[in-house]
């Protein structure tokens, strides 16, 4: 016995080992968002998502067409999207849902309505999503002791194309001058 | 009362002294006038318009005004170059001279005054820094500190020369335990009034062109050498145009002062200048904007070396004894003083501090004509009112002014010419 | 010839006694005067709230009479355990300077002569924040501009503020809920604010401020954006007329980008505070000591 108790417990070891990095058979529950400390809110309230005219609800269209997971440009449809957001990863239906077109969807398949798209965005840009919930990233209007308003990222972004646009500026001031000096 | 009637022998045997006079006289009151009046027209259209009509803009917040009362207030505290030799020391020379440096020191207060009341945007307002109707920021306000030393400055010297002066109208002695302690007490007074207006400036931990500790030191030289530099000039056309005996001792005493009061000036700015450029920081820009001007940015360059060059020439002057008492060079020596100090204390304190700005903005500030017609109002009222002290006090002090029992005796006037 | 023999006289004791009493009598009844006509505080800091209340409706009736149109000058107080700090985030600016007029207009800022109480400044990614080589006065027919980046500059807050430090008539304090304000009515536009200032954030009227009929923001507050008079000094209060009411300033509100950050610093949930604790946060001109309460900070 005793000569069998050392590859014994060098088993169990390898044993335990092996075990834990099993892959998981369920999902990795995702930790509940911190109460306070800046934590912000979990779903905030936003207006609705900024969509073009009556091109919502997409299954008005799709619920009827085959789909096509095949990757390329669009030319019957959509055509005026120019995506340029990790366009040589990504095409649409990395981020619109292939069975429901009412519906984005995140890495894990989870189905997301347009009204959380902020979740979506968040996957990559984690730091972001932590920032806009805390109320820091984004525009601010509102109340600061109170209702604060918060706006999708798409309000701001334009999801395909989200770089912002440069924007012409408000006049420079007038620089001071002594009286009598031309200007 | 007999107090009163006399009071009113004073002030009427006063009008006739300075209601009389020569041609010369009469054109300088007559020029006097003549920018007063100028000045005050030039103010009425400011209070009017704003002080937009001056060249301040939000860069260069103080200019001419203020830069014109930081060297009045230094010229107000030389007259204890006087005060020292006369009480301290009893010298005789300077003892029978040193009212005129009170009546100087008088006429730089009200103009210094008169610079701050010109200057603020509410003029109408300045009794708000008169308690208890205003409000003064004690102790952190060194603005309010200064008001306050200013006007009690102006009142040891007025009270001691009003109270000699009148007393030798009455033909009696003045009262010693009054007048010495008043006297001896003006002198750390005058280091104060000048030392609390470098605080103004040096206090500022936003304008390091200011933020120094030799400033409070360096503008006392730069007083001790540009006040009695104005006092020399005036004592000597005393001696010309009056009874009045000025020894040449005390002329050359003084201007030997001056010169180490000027040696002081210059090795204050010379280590100042030794840290700005050897330390190397950004805080050298103010004193290089000064010097040798930034980019295209080169407006006050010339007068800066010229100032040093006036300067050093009034040093080497009043520095060798025959220089001293060669009246001509004497009085090139007063006027390269006067000018050198007056450029350096006026562009080049005020306007290097502000520029560039806190945000690094470069605005060329020049005192526009209303800003010239104001001040030479100002420094006009200042003269005036020096001179017509002038006007009773030597009289006064010769004996000639007096007040017999029950009647006016003034004895002729003064001889002019 | 003679020369001055009062100076080296000095009298005898005792004498004229009968003037001196004179004089204390005289003296005696000034000073009687001076306590007499000392009615009351002037200082709008110093008003009881009954009397603010009625100096601030005669302000309103002098603003209405002047400008043809109804103009209320609030007294809100500050609340209770607050203290407004402001955040600026130097990586999303893009300098386009809609700020600057959000702010002339909520704040009844002059048009002609243009006073601005918040300053842009353009400033070179190579060199980094650094005053002298800022430039306020860009304008491309586009920004951002490439390799440069955007601070915009106006009142700090200070806690250590040199202002108020400087004022010789205590025209200038901060309130109690952390707003260095102007009591416009007390200052007597001496400008040894503006000389004090570091960050250039005080501005005078240099003359009467005019604002075109139809553009006057009504809603004031007697510490913030009511008109002003010829010859003060005015600066950014925080639109103290609208955080003591709970909105945001209306630069925050207005910037495109979401660069600015609003509210209490007392308050640890506040986005103020997230700032603070987790972004890399600086102020201006540290070295000096003023304590700001405008934090810049780079959110990526």
């Amino acid at each position: 016995m005793k000569r069998l108790a050392l590859p014994g417990v060098l088993l169990v070891a390898l044993a335990a080992l092996a075990l834990e990095d099993a892959p998981p058979s369920k999902p990795i529950p995702t930790p509940p968002p911190r109460a306070g400390a800046g934590g912000g809110e979990e779903h905030p309230e936003v207006p609705p998502p900024p969509f073009s005219e009556g091109i919502f609800p997409c299954s008005g269209c799709h619920a009827d067409m085959k789909v096509n997971r095949t990757r390329r440009p669009l030319t019957e449809m959509h055509d005026d999207i120019t995506l340029r957001h990790d366009e040589e990863h990504r095409w649409c239906l990395d981020c619109h849902d292939a069975n429901d077109r009412d519906w984005l969807h995140l890495a894990s398949g989870e189905r997301v309505p347009f009204e959380e798209s902020y979740r979506l965005c968040g996957q990559c840009h984690g730091e972001k999503l932590r920032d806009w919930r805390a109320g820091v990233h984004g525009r601010r209007t509102g109340d600061w002791n109170g209702h604060k308003r918060y706006l999708l990222c798409a309000h701001c972004h334009n999801p395909h194309k989200p770089r912002f646009q440069a924007l012409e500026p408000k006049p420079a001031p007038l620089p001071p001058r002594r009286p009598g000096s031309e200007p | 009362m007999i107090f009163a009637q006399r009071f009113a022998r004073f002030v009427e045997g006063s009008l006739r002294l300075v209601l009389q006079g020569n041609g010369l006289y009469w054109a300088w009151i007559a020029f006097l006038l003549a920018l007063i009046g100028s000045g005050v027209a030039a103010y009425a259209a400011q209070v009017g318009a704003g002080l937009a009509l001056t060249s301040m803009r939000d860069p260069v917040s103080w200019g001419f005004y203020i830069g014109n009362f930081t060297f009045l207030v230094g010229v107000a505290a030389a007259a204890v170059v006087l005060v020292i030799p006369a009480y301290v020391y009893d010298w005789k020379p300077i003892r029978e001279i040193v009212i005129i440096g009170e009546l100087l020191a008088v006429s730089a207060i009200v103009m210094c005054m008169l610079f701050v009341m010109v200057d603020i945007g509410q003029p109408l307002r300045f009794w708000h820094l008169i308690p208890p109707w205003g409000h003064l920021n004690l102790p952190s306000s060194i603005l309010a500190w200064d008001s306050v030393v200013l006007n009690a400055y102006l009142v040891v010297n007025f009270v001691v020369v009003t109270h000699i002066l009148y007393r030798a109208f009455c033909r009696r002695h003045y009262e010693k335990r009054l007048v010495v302690p008043l006297v001896l007490l003006s002198i750390p007074m005058a280091v104060g009034i000048h030392t609390v207006t470098a605080f103004l400036y040096n206090g500022l931990a936003a304008r390091p062109y200011w933020n120094s500790s030799i400033l409070a030191p360096q503008f006392l030289a730069s007083a001790f050498c540009s006040g009695p530099a104005i006092l020399l000039v005036v004592l000597q056309l005393l001696r010309r145009f009056t009874r009045f005996e000025i020894q040449d001792q005390a002329i050359w005493k003084i201007a030997e002062l001056m010169a180490y009061a000027m040696f002081l000036n210059l090795f204050l700015h010379g280590v100042e200048a030794f840290k700005e450029y050897y330390s190397d920081t950004e805080h050298l820009l103010y004193t290089q904007y000064w010097f040798q001007g930034l980019g295209e940015h080169r407006t006050l360059v010339p007068y800066a070396w010229t100032a040093v060059a006036l300067n050093l020439a009034a040093f080497f002057l009043f520095i060798l004894p025959a220089a001293r008492r060669n009246p001509l060079t004497l009085n090139l020596g007063c006027l390269a003083t006067y000018s050198g100090c007056y450029i350096e204390k006026g562009m080049g304190l005020i306007i290097p501090g502000f520029t560039p700005d806190t945000l690094g903005e470069i605005y060329r500030y020049a005192p526009s004509i209303t800003e010239l017609r104001v001040a030479a109002g100002v420094f006009a009222v200042g003269f005036l009112v020096f001179t017509l002290m002038l006007r009773v006090a030597v009289p006064i002090s010769l004996g000639e002014f007096q007040d017999e029992e029950g009647s006016l005796v003034t004895g002729t006037a003064p001889a002019i010419a | 010839m003679k020369h001055l023999p009062v100076m080296n006289q000095a009298a005898d004791p005792g004498e004229s006694a009968c003037s001196r009493r004179q004089f204390a009598s005289i003296a005696a009844a000034a000073a009687a005067g001076f306590l007499l006509t000392a009615c009351g505080p002037r200082r709008l800091r110093e008003m009881p709230k009954a009397r603010l209340r009625q100096a601030l409706d005669e302000m309103e009736r002098e603003y209405a009479a002047k400008r043809g149109m109804a103009v209320q000058v609030a007294d809100t107080p500050p609340m209770p355990d607050v203290l407004f700090g402001y955040a600026l985030d130097l990586s999303r600016c893009i300098g386009c300077r809609r700020c600057v007029y959000a702010c002339v207009e909520e704040n009844n800022l002059s048009r002609d002569p243009q006073l601005h109480w918040i300053r842009v400044l353009q400033m070179e990614k190579e060199k980094g924040v650094d005053f002298r080589h800022a430039d306020p006065y860009y304008a491309p027919a586009e920004v951002p501009e490439e390799g440069h980046f955007y601070v915009p500059v106006a009142c700090q807050q200070c806690r250590n503020a040199p202002c108020v430090k400087t004022c010789p008539t205590g025209a200038t304090w901060m309130e109690p809920d952390g707003i260095v304000v102007i009591d416009y009515d007390w200052c007597i536009g001496c400008r040894c604010c503006m000389a004090a200032c570091p960050y250039g954030a005080r501005h005078f009227n240099w003359a009467e401020p005019r604002i075109p009929a139809g553009e006057l923001n009504p809603a004031t507050h007697y510490l913030g954006n009511r008109p002003r008079p010829n010859g003060v000094v005015e600066k950014c209060t925080f639109c103290i007329q609208r955080v003591r009411k709970g909105r945001y300033p209306a630069c925050v509100e207005v910037c495109p980008v979401g660069a600015r950050k609003f509210g209490n610093l007392l308050d640890k949930d506040s986005e103020i505070r997230y700032i603070i604790e987790n972004k890399r946060v600086l102020v201006l001109k540290q070295e000096l000591n003023t304590l700001p309460k405008f934090f810049y900070f780079y959110a990526t």
